[in-house]
């Protein structure tokens, strides 16, 4: 596929994490698709099994989205949901997330901004965490590129004596 | 953002795991017990690390379950513990694949959306 971005993980600070990602088409269909209950249930988390069985989203500053997934007909459910606090069509979107069943203490802040050039869209999602700790109990360490030549030695071992 | 259906750990546990794991000195001690078990001593010598310093690094990925001891009383070495860096490396790997999962199906999304716009352009003409 020749449309297909790379993801990149970045730590712009030490409260967050940032994905950047290229997608080959103009701000204004990334956005509807990132913002409109029946484009996100196409693609967001739908993988492996897992489809969105609920998707509401109320797109205005202090309304709220909800999302589930659910694997299979009737397996495991995930779900969060969220406030809108910024909604700048179609350049920029900040919400609150937070998870039914927290997998990180406290809530998190997500920014998208979305930068069209000759076509493409580059969209950056930056989630500002609680705290430093927080943060880094999501992501450091074997996420981060490079980091880990030793860490490549271990997951060897591991996937070899498994 | 959102890993979804990563075995049962705990999230709990996972916490622990990667606070554990989020310290260069502790990623090293990890990769040198990767290759066998080993005392307190000979884990401190590759670091410019007091014995103390090390002691307390040990005893997060001890209380983490990364690490555990050994039977021996005279040396107390210690050794890693597979399982719950496999559950984080697992966990990790899950949250990579859902992003890259997510955003091929929106490439596939946006090239038909464009399509169809170019559609509806043809046709308005």
């Amino acid at each position: 596929m020749n449309n297909t971005g790379t993801l990149k993980v970045t730590t712009p600070s030490e409260r967050e994490i940032a994905m950047t990602r290229v997608f080959n088409a103009p701000r204004r269909l990334v956005f509807d698709a990132w913002t409109k209950p029946e484009l996100l249930k196409r693609w967001l988390g739908v993988r492996g099994g897992w489809s969105m069985v609920v998707c509401e989203v109320d797109l205005k500053v202090g309304g709220t989205y909800r999302f589930v997934w659910r694997k299979g007909p009737d397996g495991p459910e995930m779900g969060m949901g969220g406030v809108y606090r910024e909604v700048v069509p179609p350049e920029r979107l900040v919400a609150t997330e937070s998870f039914d069943d927290p997998w990180y203490p406290g809530e998190a802040l997500d920014t998208t901004v979305l930068v069209e050039q000759g076509g493409k869209t580059t969209v950056t999602t930056t989630v500002l965490y609680a705290s430093q700790e927080v943060r880094d109990a999501v992501l450091k360490s074997p996420m981060e590129r490079g980091v880990a030549e030793s860490y490549d030695k271990l997951a060897e071992l591991l996937a070899s004596s498994a | 953002m959102e890993p979804l259906g990563y075995g049962q750990t705990t999230p709990d546990r996972l916490g622990a795991t990667f606070a554990a794991l989020a310290d260069p000195t502790r990623r090293a001690i990890l990769a040198r017990l990767a290759s066998g078990e080993a005392s307190v001593t000979e884990l401190a010598e590759p670091f410019a690390m007091s014995q103390p310093a090390i002691s307390k690094h040990l005893k997060v990925l001890e209380r983490a379950g990364l690490i555990s001891r050994g039977r021996d009383a005279q040396r107390r070495p210690r050794r890693l513990e597979a399982v719950p860096l496999a559950e984080a490396t697992q966990w990790l790997e899950g949250y990579r694949r859902f992003w890259e999962g997510s955003f091929q199906r929106l490439d596939a999304l946006l090239d038909e959306l464009k399509t169809k716009e170019k559609k509806r352009g043809r046709t308005k003409r």
